[in-house]
């Protein structure tokens, strides 16, 4: 027994330094100059300053942006401390949640698009995402701010239109995942086109 | 059910097994020993050897098998406790972690030592790099590695002829962590970073919002866990949403990547054990049951997960699909990953013991829920666990078969060995300890209330976070209805389903495979019951989901059922 425990403490010990630092170690330096950016979190900077990641949901409340889904993170949109919502298919808290959502979406895009009706506005906009930080809304959400977003700015639908679509990650090889719009990314080329 | 979602998953399935087939050809090479490799190459694993005091002659009989992989988890469960509790004055540790608590030590321990990354806490808030990279990362392998290995040993009984040795453990480990486990890992991990996986040692980084506020965004050294929580079975994330976070899957590519990851190894191992019996038709009624549960569980949740929950059909909103948005059960899912991979996904990491998800799985609808906590109870045996997967669906292997020989009144007998009544008990439980141990400790779980405490969401839906948790930790799944609460009770109660569920089945395994070393073999006759067939393969369904099923069902009624009803 003490030979075996001595020959397991050895093991252990070996697999730990080559699996647990040795490989680590050197991959990252092999992901530091091949994938700067991405290994370091795909941070976007404006001006010299890092605004964000292209691969996290950040807060948008004012009217002149697109706004990313709800976040059951705390606070909202924590990029440290991920997490999902957890309500269950027949929780009270989510349909409490789901509607207050529903309203507060209805009182801010009415102004500018008074045909919006409660059935047009698409599920992604109303649940939370699974990290808290999807970069992502469904084109469809996209398409329901569009009218907000240009009479805010200024600019005619089309061109809002046609920013939109070039910010949308769409399918890989045309089958695989959803369509998003990353919503950073987006509003970050408005505040471009409005400078 | 869109088409897209059809075509998405029937691809998944396709290239699986087109990948599958290979690798467990390579796989039977690796661990016959008829794999030829440079001699630069095998000079670490000379070195290896001779640091145990071992070399590839040295066999072991299954008890010394046994023993050698019990302590060798033993010894690691030490040091990653020890890991946990003193990070906080360890280095790689930008962000500042503290010691990690107790009891979630203990769990998290349990965890990952046995192959199920169950995960009572948040990696990104509360794990220093040094506790992901060289804890819970090396688990990740090596977990991995002891599975393959006793699974080999498993294989190499069904084998040999009047034999009393099944193989040796630490030549096993060796090779299927480097051999096997570290290419496949290197490879994917590249291909993670250049997706936007992350992979710095610097700490979290902070951005001043577009609107003035701060963000403050979690890093660390994630593509090279990630990529091995995939391929491993072991499920657990480098941040607290897994899979769902865009730092540890950021795109479609990287999402089908790490999806077929998940049931990779566990499929080509199939063929691995076709090739190591001398018999590779034998791999296919088994590969094809396999096939088939994991269609049954598709066909459930895909269209259950599109149709929305209760909550979201009544609020109003448009939940149909197409037109700009995939629709559905959309909450606690990323828009990315949408409905059917995401339903792909929570449908193979419960075949497979892995564990990680690309969404919440607490959200999920009755039906959607159900199909987890139904695949996890077969003893994920549809391909499974890496190693534990295909042992696993042995027991019920020789199940079938004793059952075709009833039906016969034959002798049965599989690959020319009789199975007798000391493989049949063995079988027996293997296939059902654990099954009935998710059974007690639910119960115990809801009747205390220490229990009851843990539970998060109301009704129903609370009784199926428990059995969920029992479920989970003692298949070594990892995967959770998330809401259930890491308090001192469950953690603890968690970690005894955690170990027993590990070992209770391993050793049952390696005792099937010593018992059936030892036999000689009888040439086929014409009684002989054909397992090589799609006969069998049905007989092979049959076993899991009746045992399975009729165990599983009265704990359904008072969970999903109750709540599809309400």
């Amino acid at each position: 027994m003490t030979r075996e425990l001595g020959r397991a403490t050895l093991a252990v010990v070996v697999l730990t330094a080559v699996l647990g630092l040795a490989y680590p170690l050197l991959f990252t330096g092999l992901a530091q100059v091949v994938f700067p950016n991405r290994a370091d979190g795909s941070l976007i900077e404006r001006d010299g300053e890092v605004v964000g990641s292209r691969l996290a949901a950040q807060a948008f409340t004012k009217p002149e942006y697109f706004h990313p889904r709800p976040s059951g993170t705390d606070p909202e949109y924590n990029a440290a401390g991920t997490t999902f919502a957890n309500l269950g298919p027949t929780s009270p808290d989510l349909a409490a949640a789901v509607e207050e959502r529903a309203e507060a979406i209805l009182a801010l895009e009415r102004p500018y698009n008074t045909d919006l009706e409660l059935g047009d506005i698409p599920v992604d906009a109303v649940v939370t995402s699974g990290s808290g930080i999807d970069p992502h809304i469904s084109p469809a959400n996209a398409r329901m701010q569009t009218p907000r977003i240009a009479e805010e700015r200024g600019l005619s639908t089309e061109r809002v239109e046609e920013l939109v679509e070039e910010h949308t990650d769409g399918r890989f090889l045309g089958v695989l995942g959803e369509p998003g719009v990353n919503v950073l990314e987006l509003n970050l080329a408005l505040d471009e086109e409005n400078r | 059910m869109t088409g897209n979602g059809i075509t998405q998953i029937a691809l998944y399935a396709i290239v699986l097994t087109a990948l599958a087939y290979p690798l467990g050809a390579y796989m039977a090479r690796v661990y016959t020993g008829t794999l030829r490799l440079p001699r630069w190459l095998t000079a670490p694993e000379r070195g290896f050897y001779r640091l145990v005091g071992t070399s590839p002659d040295a066999e072991q009989t299954w008890k010394g098998y046994a023993k050698t992989s019990l302590v060798f988890m033993g010894v690691f469960g030490v040091l990653l406790y020890l890991l946990f509790r003193l990070q906080g004055h360890l280095p790689f540790n930008p962000d500042g972690m503290t010691a990690v608590l107790p009891h979630i030590s203990i769990n998290t321990t349990a965890s990952f030592v046995t192959n199920t990354n169950w995960q009572y806490y948040g990696g990104e808030t509360t794990m220093s790099y040094l506790s992901q990279m060289a804890g819970l990362a090396v688990q990740n392998f090596v977990s991995a590695g002891v599975g393959l290995a006793v699974l080999a040993a498993v294989i190499r009984g069904f084998a040999r002829r009047s034999a009393g040795t099944i193989g040796n453990f630490w030549v096993d480990l060796y090779r299927s962590v480097a051999y096997i486990l570290l290419p496949l890992a290197f490879v994917l991990a590249v291909i993670l970073v250049s997706q936007g996986v992350v992979q710095t040692f610097d700490g979290a980084a902070t951005a001043t919002t577009v609107e003035g506020g701060e963000q403050s965004i979690a890093r660390g050294p994630a593509a090279t866990q990630v990529a091995i929580k995939q391929l491993g079975t072991n499920g657990g994330g480098f941040y607290n949403s897994n899979s769902a976070v865009p730092f540890e899957n950021p795109t479609p590519f990287s999402n089908f990547l790490e999806l077929l990851s998940i049931l990779l190894i566990p499929a080509a191992q199939v063929f691995m054990f076709g090739r190591m019996v001398n018999a590779r038709r034998q791999a296919l009624p088994i590969f094809g049951a396999m096939l088939a549960m994991f269609a049954i569980g598709i066909a459930v949740i895909l269209p259950a997960e599109q149709h929305g929950s209760q909550v979201l059909r009544d609020s109003g909103v448009n939940i149909t699909a197409g037109d700009g948005q995939s629709g559905g059960n959309m909450a606690d899912k990323e828009v990315r990953h949408g409905i059917a991979t995401t339903s792909n996904w929570a449908v193979a990491t419960t075949n497979a013991s892995n564990g990680s998800v690309n969404g919440g799985h607490d959200a999920l609808t009755a039906a959607g829920g159900a199909v987890p906590i139904v695949n996890m109870f077969t003893g994920e045996v549809i391909f499974g666990g890496v190693g534990s997967g295909l042992y696993g669906m042995l027991f019920f292997v020789v199940l079938a078969v004793f059952v075709a020989g009833l039906m016969v009144g034959r002798t049965p007998e599989y690959l020319g060995k009789k199975i007798e009544a000391r493989e049949i008990k063995i079988a027996a439980v293997g296939a059902l300890f654990v099954p009935t141990m998710v059974l007690v400790l639910t119960a115990i779980s809801v009747v205390t209330d220490h229990g009851l405490a843990s539970i998060f969401n109301p009704g129903a839906h609370g009784f199926s976070e428990a059995l969920y948790a029992y479920d989970s930790q003692s298949n070594n799944n990892g995967s959770a209805f998330a809401g259930y609460g890491a308090l001192e009770f469950s953690s603890l109660l968690g970690s005894l389903a955690l170990w027993l569920g590990r070992f209770a089945p391993l050793v049952a395994a390696l005792a099937l495979g010593g018992a059936l070393a030892a036999k000689k073999t009888v040439p086929a006759s014409a009684g002989t019951f054909r397992t090589d067939g799609a006969t069998f393969a049905v007989l092979l369904v049959g076993v899991v989901v009746l045992t399975a099923g009729l165990m599983i069902f009265p704990a359904l009624t008072l969970g999903p059922i109750v709540e599809a009803l309400s």
